[in-house]
């Protein structure tokens, strides 16, 4: 099958480029982002998703399957640029999608869609509302847009939709929010909390994306691993040092002093897991991860000791 | 009188899916686990001596709901309950409790019930930890149970009966438990309501000595025979409230008789 990969130049997105070419697909591929050495026969197109040159993409090209990983995160972009990247991105991609003949597209989301709070379910499933949006309004186009490409699914019954709600990931490609948050040497928390966190090795992710790609379920679906780990044993088993500080005092040097620039709803993410049930893409797709949470854990660390962090 | 094996012997002994790091998916900590239960067991085997009677009711695996009365104005009879299965159970059980919303908003409380199993008495946690065979501690008196006074620590306040409708959703056995000695151990004299607010606790209560502490009372729990509520859990209210009563009454039966026995037993075994 033809497959456009939105966001190609992403760390989890090469991956699923790689694993589709692999396999046997074409596969080619948007971003503003330049991907050196690309594997042979992967097209690229430098241009913006949301401008008329990606259009003349779907037509030039007419993909059957659409991935869409060109979404931000509150750490990478701010504003409204995030808005416009995340949610006018997704419109343009499914209007360019509905137009242009594509079978397939798989919205690549976030399981922070959720929310986090004290009184959350420990475990959210694929047909719980986003909760906590108040706190961290710094989420709501990310939301917005899982929402609007969710609605396809009824809007555009003949467009096969799979939304997938994708845990945090670490991997060689050293990006994403929670490489970004343990990145430090100390790693601040908020004293007398330790969330859970859920996380894929990198290739179990892309494995994940490509799975959706392949056996096309429609519907919304959580992706993640079995184990969550609390936050504290993460920093620790990578090497670093957890910092927990009083929540008011974290609060007055968040992006002071070396301490990172999150927004002040993020912090409620560093009190309380966001943990996702992922039974239900299990039994769509047979997806079942490699690497478990205990050896995502050394791999990554053991990308420290090769010195392949900065 | 409990088993003196080490904590941590018990706690590698749990039927708990850990991973090699000692967590499991729920974020329980086997490393957590021993602290909190070296605490439990100082206060269950020295502290108040707690006496554990009907343990061989309890399942030893498989889903089930340990479900009584509140006695005390803190969680010493949770705590309690939690240690005597841990201590008396062949093999060691984890109850887990169902707390209170407040528990997981306070820094060191939220961290701790985490990562002991206390979680968030949501139902939908309730669900999952019952469809995974594991073991709810459900107090139906609520928060209004553990206000309750000096003078009226063996009444019953009113029971929720949302366990009911999980315990029948899931085929939960419920195996009802009697608390005794709380409200000796911690004699209510009043609750303040307003510092409680201020704090962030349902009301803070206040003993002949101030602080609520807990004094050294002997302290006994009751387990009976399971009972299991067959339906679907979406009965009608006059349906779950005649279990629920069932249940109450048992509990109620359970705290009488614990009672009697105590009074023989101070009596030098007259009647």
């Amino acid at each position: 099958m033809k497959v456009l990969v939105m966001g190609i130049s992403g760390g989890i997105a090469r991956l699923v480029a790689i694993g589709l070419r692999e396999r046997g697909h074409e596969v080619f591929g948007i971003d503003r982002r330049p991907w050196p050495g690309a594997p042979r026969g992967v097209d690229v197109y430098g241009v913006d998703l949301r401008k008329r040159a990606a259009e003349d993409i779907f037509r030039r090209r007419r993909p059957d399957v659409v991935i869409h990983l060109a979404t931000v995160n509150a750490l990478t972009a701010h504003g409204e640029e995030r808005s416009r990247i995340n949610l006018g991105g997704t419109r343009a991609v499914f209007e360019h999608a509905l137009s242009h003949g594509v079978e397939h597209v798989v919205f690549v989301g976030r399981h922070t869609y959720y929310g986090a709070a004290a009184d959350s379910p420990l475990y959210h499933t694929e047909d719980e509302p986003p909760q906590a949006l108040g706190a961290f309004p710094e989420l709501a186009d990310l939301v917005a847009a899982d929402l609007y490409a969710a609605n396809t699914l009824w809007r555009n019954p003949k467009l096969v939709t799979t939304v997938l709600r994708l845990c945090y990931t670490l991997g060689p490609s050293r990006m994403g929010t929670l490489a970004t948050f343990v990145k430090p040497k100390r790693v601040p928390m908020v004293l007398g909390y330790d969330p859970l966190f859920q996380f894929l090795w990198e290739a179990d992710a892309a494995e994940a994306v490509i799975l959706a790609a392949e056996k096309r379920p429609r519907g919304i679906f959580n992706v993640a691993s079995c184990n969550p780990l609390p936050l504290a044993t993460i920093v620790r088993q990578l090497g670093r040092t957890p910092l927990p500080l009083p929540e008011p005092l974290l609060l007055a040097l968040l992006g002071r002093a070396g301490f990172p620039r999150l927004p002040r709803g993020a912090v409620e993410h560093i009190k309380y897991p966001i943990l996702v049930d992922a039974g239900a893409f299990r039994a769509a797709t047979g997806f079942q991860h490699r690497v478990d949470e205990v050896e995502t854990l050394r791999k990554y660390r053991s990308l420290f000791a090769a010195g392949e962090l900065p | 009188m409990a088993r003196h094996d080490s904590v941590t012997a018990l706690v590698d002994r749990l039927e708990l899916p850990f991973n090699a790091l000692g967590v499991d998916r729920y974020g329980i900590s086997k490393k957590h686990l021993v602290v909190f239960f070296t605490a439990l067991g100082f206060l269950y085997r020295w502290y108040f001596r707690v006496a554990a009677h009907g343990v061989e009711h309890v399942p030893p695996r498989g889903r089930c709901m340990l479900v009584g009365n509140h006695s005390g104005g803190v969680a010493t009879d949770g705590a309690m309950v939690l240690a005597s299965m841990l201590f008396e159970m062949e093999p060691p059980r984890l109850a887990q409790g169902m707390a209170e919303k407040f528990l997981n908003q306070l820094p060191l409380s939220s961290l701790w019930t985490s990562r002991t199993g206390q979680f968030t008495g949501l139902p939908e946690n309730a669900i999952r930890l019952l469809e995974d065979d594991r073991m709810l501690m459900v107090f139906p008196e609520g928060a209004r149970g553990t206000a309750k006074l000096y003078n009226e620590r063996y009444s019953l306040v009113d029971f929720g009966t949302g366990f009911m409708r999980l315990a029948m959703k899931t085929r939960t056995p419920i195996v009802p438990f009697g608390f005794l000695g709380g409200g000796a151990a911690i004699p209510t004299v009043k609750n303040l309501y307003g510092l409680g607010k201020l704090v962030g606790v349902p009301y803070v209560p206040v003993t002949p000595y101030l602080l609520p502490l807990p004094l050294p009372v002997p302290l006994e729990v009751h387990y009976s025979p399971p009972m299991l509520f067959e339906g679907t859990g979406d009965e009608e209210d006059q349906v779950i409230q005649a279990h629920v009563a069932q249940v109450k009454d048992r509990i109620s039966r359970l705290i009488e008789d614990g009672r009697a026995a105590r009074h023989q037993r101070r009596n030098g075994g007259a009647a």
